[in-house]
């Protein structure tokens, strides 16, 4: 880059010109500033950031093939990649993995419809906070998983259990936070919002419920997140399909390869789903400034 | 509302805006004390006055938006408001927020019409966090001014502004002014930027109105204007800065 040093006699090519040698110009250290662009050699950084992973199951594989990690304790990946590929050839992993999914998701539509109802109903009126926010305070205290023991008495040990266990555990996020989304509206919006004499029912339409969109979606990632977890507890109880299924299956007969693969499964589909979030907001929250792609 | 006449106190029926006996309290302190305004259809009137003297609080409660007070208020049902950030939905496309709050289907020939007056047509369709400070604000005049009031507060809108956005935006303000006509209330701790535009400068001090000048100069003005230099000095020196210029201008 040409230095502009526009000196009144070299004005004319000051533009092209390297500054003249000026005299008695004393030496300045300087520095070379490298562009950006010349510091990225070497191993590209995703490659890089796959080592650390690659090296493990490489560690992972020798301890299996010179038997120092006996299969009966954990095994090697040779074995649980081809149990996998015969899980999926006999169908039994697909079902089990749609099975699996169906109970997440109802259990999620359900406690995220009451979550969501009861937040909106006690973010926007003083009725309902009075008679809903302390409840769901006081009751998110309880870990869930406690109340297993009880949904069995209650439901039995079919799919509702499972599914109510799911349900409970997505609410509580999900109701937090919508709540504290409708509460922390910028009020200089409402504020303009009554000044354009917005009706109530316009000002939560258009002001207070797309402003407690953000919120909102980060609920629904921590109760997609719960909720797979209160699948892999609701699925131990009595399962007759199912990842949790397969696993307690696996677990009779000592097959260590069967239950890395529903690992692995549950960790696919928590990433999946993760997934679907993130292309949920890009496509929700297009209008936030603070918003950078996902 | 209040509706109230009660003999000398009583409001002006014509007037657009009309304030008697306002007070508003926060705790004990009366930051406005028994104050009478009044502002004449299609009257531009800026409101000037040291930080914290309560010009912010007057303009809220003439936006019914502070109803904690005492006395008598009247303002035009069609008002609008701008005030010193845009307060744009961000959730909405530039030209939903024009229309928002109009009655009826959102009309996007209404908005882009509103945004063509400031100059906004070839943002209509854009989210607001793309635009520049200068921008979001005219978008925030094209809102209000799409409600066609009758008042039009103004609350500091040029205070965020560069200089240069800011010159182009006051004369923008003028211009609209004349072209819709209505009253406008501009709260402003800029004199220049009073003397520039209002025909009346209002200086609010211990809660009232303690000052007033007409400025009786025809538009467009100028800032270099030896009357409106006079003027300046005059309000700065009842804002108790430049006390110099005002023995000067005595002598």
């Amino acid at each position: 880059m040409s230095t502009a040093l526009d000196l009144p006699s070299r004005q004319a090519t000051a533009r092209s010109a390297v500054p003249p040698a000026l005299p008695e110009n004393p030496r300045i250290a300087r520095q070379r500033i490298q562009p950006a662009s010349a510091e990225r050699r070497g191993v590209p950084r995703g490659i890089r950031r796959m080592a650390g992973p690659v090296l493990l199951v490489g560690i992972w594989h020798l301890l299996s093939v010179t038997g120092t990690l006996p299969s009966e304790v954990l095994a090697g990946p040779g074995t649980v990649l081809s149990s996998a590929a015969k899980l999926w050839g006999t169908g039994e992993l697909p079902d089990a993995m749609v099975a699996s999914l169906r109970r997440a998701l109802s259990g999620l539509a359900i406690g995220g419809s009451i979550g969501v109802a009861l937040a909106v109903f006690s973010g926007l009126f003083r009725l309902g906070e009075d008679l809903i926010d302390s409840t769901m305070q006081m009751l998110r205290t309880v870990p869930n998983v406690a109340l297993i023991p009880l949904l069995i008495i209650w439901f039995g040990i079919g799919e509702e259990p499972k599914i109510a266990l799911i349900a409970l555990a997505t609410a509580f996020p999900l109701y937090l936070n919508v709540y504290a989304g409708i509460r922390n509206v910028d009020q200089t919006l409402v504020e303009a919002g009554r000044t354009l004499g917005l009706s109530r029912a316009a000002m939560i339409r258009n002001v207070i419920l797309p402003g407690a969109l953000p919120s909102a979606l980060v609920g629904l990632r921590y109760s997609l997140g719960i909720s797979w977890l209160a699948l892999v507890f609701g699925e131990q109880v009595n399962a007759t399909e199912g990842i949790g299924y397969l696993m307690s299956n696996a677990r009779e007969f000592f097959q260590t390869d069967v239950i890395v693969v529903c690992l692995v499964v549950y960790a696919l589909l928590g990433l999946a789903v993760d997934f679907i979030v993130r292309l949920l907001e890009k496509v929700l929250l297009a209008w936030r400034p603070a918003f950078t792609g996902a | 509302m209040a509706t109230g006449l009660h003999g000398r106190m009583s409001a002006t029926p014509n007037a657009a805006v009309s304030v008697r006996g306002l007070t508003r309290r926060f705790g004990d302190r009366a930051v406005i004390d028994r104050l009478d305004l009044d502002i004449a259809p299609g009257e531009f009137v800026a409101l000037i006055g040291a930080s914290g003297c309560g010009k912010s609080t007057l303009l809220r409660i003439l936006a019914d938006l502070d109803h904690e007070i005492e006395g008598e208020v009247e303002v035009p049902v069609k008002r609008a408001v701008a005030f010193q950030a845009p307060r744009l939905m961000p959730w909405k496309k530039v030209w939903r927020n024009v229309v928002l709050g109009l009655p009826g289907l959102p009309d996007r020939r209404r908005a882009e019409a509103a945004l063509a007056e400031v100059g906004l047509s070839h943002r209509a369709n854009v989210w607001p966090k793309v635009l520049s400070g200068g921008e979001a604000q005219r978008a925030s005049l094209a809102r209000a001014l799409v409600r066609e009031p009758d008042l039009l507060l103004l609350d500091e809108p040029f205070g965020a502004l560069d200089a240069l956005t800011r010159i182009k935006a006051q004369e923008l303000v003028g211009e609209l002014w004349q072209r819709h006509n209505c009253a406008i209330l501009l709260v402003t701790h800029d004199v220049e930027e009073a003397l520039l535009l209002a025909d009346r400068v209002l200086m609010m001090k211990d809660g009232v109105i303690a000052h007033e000048v007409r400025v009786d100069r025809p538009r467009p003005r100028a800032v270099e204007d030896t009357y409106l230099a006079g003027l300046r000095a005059q309000l700065l020196g009842w804002l108790g800065v430049g006390q110099r210029a005002v023995v000067e201008e005595a002598a």
